[in-house]
């Protein structure tokens, strides 16, 4: 009989090309997504040696972060030019690489373009127990669907598209167990930042992390995609979801998704792919779902979370002298002063978007509160930004577009965005954004900016009463 | 890649904790299609303040840099390494790092020696005047006032680093292997290929 082994165990085990002496295990990559900001000089490096893409059949680039999120096209169907001239290069060279290499590429324009931690799940191209990789920290997201799947530098962008194999340590594995049912108002985003919040930023590192339980398993694809995007906020490389009848139904014809006879023999095996009975991790932590309320941020690190009923805390209160010492420098960045009510801070921007929090029932969740309603005075720049095309389209087709519009929030073209403010879409120095994004760091969304992270519902709250709002308060 | 072994030098002591890669390097400085020059948007945001540590004289051009628990998180971004190392700086000593960025440090030539919040806390009181001594070989961290910290490390990676390696030939040795590896895949479970 075999030992019982985690689910990531499991698929560590389908992978592994050959094992070094010291444990260095040569995995084999099922699935590269490409992107314009991490692969040039992959790329370059290649053609300086000589070397070409050993698969390019499993490799999938598409731009997504320096794209702007205005139109891309001019009323005759022409392409407009990128302003900046450093992200048209990076797009320029993206656009020359893929075609030279016979990698497959999904131009700004495609209908299918966007963020491809969106697109990858929605082409179907992510499977449940394939290895994928991307040179972009947040590739945590296709765990959500099974797939053990993380970022990675671009040496080893470069190392995937020369031998579709990393040299990988295995990792230490954690479970957090999320059992119950949540309350009316959390979401997906809300446990997740709960759960960093309990394991903290550095709660995660060498492991990689197992959502489990009830509440876990009540989540929809869209929802888990949201939880496992964030593992790398908690420090770890990589977060999975065991794969079931929910994460089959999402998957069924989906372009790049088995068909036929190969479907049913993927399902098979996706069945497979559970923690037995008996298997144990490096590390667990539960948590109750009930405890979990509608959650926001108030510092420059994704584990400085509060329920939104909270207040900012004061850093004496926290027992590590080097937290005392980040908190204080946060709060001082923030502009935020202990005891101050999370619900009388002011906000001037937001932003829905990323791969956090861009599909189609983040667009939903996000409507549903701005419908009837209008953007607060004080708000001055209110985006939402669709993960991908086909979000859009969805979107539009459910008349989510005009709700928030007619809201005063303006409704973009799908891209990465204000996240990482590296196309035109930026937060002002010194002002404070309520955003779906993953990340609170210093200038992560423009040199100056200060972020809040929430929910696609909390964010469309802030923004109809310009400041941090419990969703609840406005649900129907 | 630039071997690594002995480094002797002054060292920055930074201390922070969950000091991320866009603290390391903003997204603004990644609109580059090379890996050179990027010591020039190193720790910007710090290094607005003139009274900074990387910019003070004595600070100028130190291969070691001592920062506080998980170092490098967030991004995946080989930018914060090759910031560094555009800097100069061919030692980060920490108590904890991200996973992602620790692997970008040695494929850059990078060590990320781990020691104990201890050992930091002495570092950091000699590194205002004084240079301290990596030794890779040995595996320790040596002042002239006789502190010795040895730390542990990978032997795959610090072969990689005192070699210098190109990680990519090395797995080109195993051609064969993967070879073998994609037609049992291709046999056990031929959907795993994308199907349009």
């Amino acid at each position: 009989m075999t030992r019982p082994r985690t689910l990531y165990e499991k698929i560590w085990d389908a992978h592994v090309v050959e094992q070094r002496p010291d444990g260095t295990c040569l995995i084999f990559i099922d699935r590269h997504l490409v992107h314009e900001v991490t692969s040039p000089q992959a790329f370059a490096g290649l053609r300086a040696n000589g070397r070409t893409v050993r698969r390019p059949d499993l490799t999938l680039a598409v731009p997504d972060h320096n794209v702007p999120t205005t139109a891309r096209l001019d009323a005759a169907g022409n392409r407009l030019p990128i302003a900046d001239p450093e992200s048209a290069a990076q797009l320029a060279a993206l656009e020359k690489n893929a075609p030279e290499y016979g990698i497959r590429y999904i131009d700004a324009v495609a209908p299918e373009q966007g963020i491809v931690h969106v697109v990858g799940p929605e082409q179907g191209f992510s499977l449940p127990g394939t290895t994928i990789v991307c040179g972009d920290s947040h590739t945590a997201c296709h765990g959500g669907i099974g797939a053990l799947a993380f970022g990675i530098g671009t040496s080893e962008v470069e190392h995937v598209l020369a031998t579709q194999t990393l040299l990988l340590q295995p990792s230490k594995t954690m479970e957090v167990r999320v059992e119950g049912e949540v309350g009316p108002g959390v979401t997906a985003k809300d446990i997740i930042l709960h759960i960093t919040g309990t394991i903290g930023a550095a709660g995660g590192t060498g492991h990689v992390i197992e959502y489990t339980g009830s509440a876990i398993r009540a989540l929809s694809v869209e929802g888990r995609l949201t939880v496992s995007n964030m593992a790398i906020e908690g420090g770890a490389r990589a977060g999975l979801i065991a794969p079931d009848e929910t994460t089959f139904e999402y998957l069924k014809g989906r372009p790049y998704a088995p068909k036929g006879a190969d479907w049913d023999a993927a399902v098979a095996w996706w069945k497979s792919l559970t923690t037995d009975p008996g298997a144990t991790y490096d590390k667990v932590v539960v948590i109750d779902a009930a405890d979990i309320a509608p959650s926001v941020t108030w510092g420059t690190s994704p584990e400085d979370v509060v329920p939104i009923t909270g207040v900012v805390p004061d850093p004496a209160s926290f027992a590590d002298p080097s937290k005392q010492v980040a908190a204080a420098k946060s709060l001082a960045y923030m502009g935020l002063e202990p005891g101050t009510r999370m619900q009388d801070v002011s906000i001037e921007n937001i932003f829905i978007g990323s791969c956090t929090n861009s599909r189609i029932e983040d667009m939903r969740a996000a409507a549903a509160i701005v419908k009837g309603r209008k953007k607060a005075d004080n708000v001055k720049w209110a985006i939402v930004v669709p993960g991908s095309g086909l979000v859009k389209a969805q979107a539009e087709a459910e008349g989510l577009d005009r709700i928030f519009t007619e809201a005063g929030l303006e409704w973009r073209e799908p891209g990465c965005s204000a996240c990482l403010a590296m196309n035109p879409d930026k937060v002002s120095a010194g002002e404070r954004c309520a955003s779906t994004s993953n990340r609170n760091f210093v200038g992560r969304q423009g040199p100056g900016s200060r972020t809040h992270l929430v929910s696609p519902a909390m964010a469309a709250a802030a923004a109809v009463t310009g400041k941090l709002t419990d969703v609840r308060e406005l649900m129907a | 890649m630039t071997p690594l072994n002995q480094v002797e030098g002054r060292a920055i002591p930074l201390g922070l904790k969950n000091v991320d890669t866009d603290v390391i390097i903003p997204a603004h400085w990644l609109k580059t299609t090379t890996r050179e020059g990027m010591g020039r948007g190193a720790f910007e945001s710090i290094r607005k303040d003139p009274d900074n540590l990387f910019d003070r004289a004595e600070f100028k051009g130190a291969p070691i840099l001592i920062a506080g628990d998980n170092f490098g998180c967030g991004s995946s971004r080989e930018h914060a390494a090759w910031a560094l190392g555009d800097l100069g700086i061919r030692v980060v000593i920490a108590p904890s790092y991200s996973d992602i960025f620790s692997g970008n440090a040695v494929k850059n030539g990078i060590l990320p020696v781990v020691l104990p919040q201890a050992a930091i806390d002495r570092l950091m009181e000699v590194a205002a005047t004084d240079p301290v001594h990596v030794d890779l070989e040995h595996q320790t961290v040596t002042t002239q006032f006789q502190d010795r910290f040895t730390f542990e490390i990978d032997p795959f990676r610090k072969m990689c680093l005192i070699e210098g390696l190109d990680e990519i030939s090395l797995t080109e040795k195993s051609d064969a292997a993967i070879g073998d590896y994609e037609k049992q895949l291709d046999a056990e479970r031929p959907w795993m290929r994308p199907a349009a």
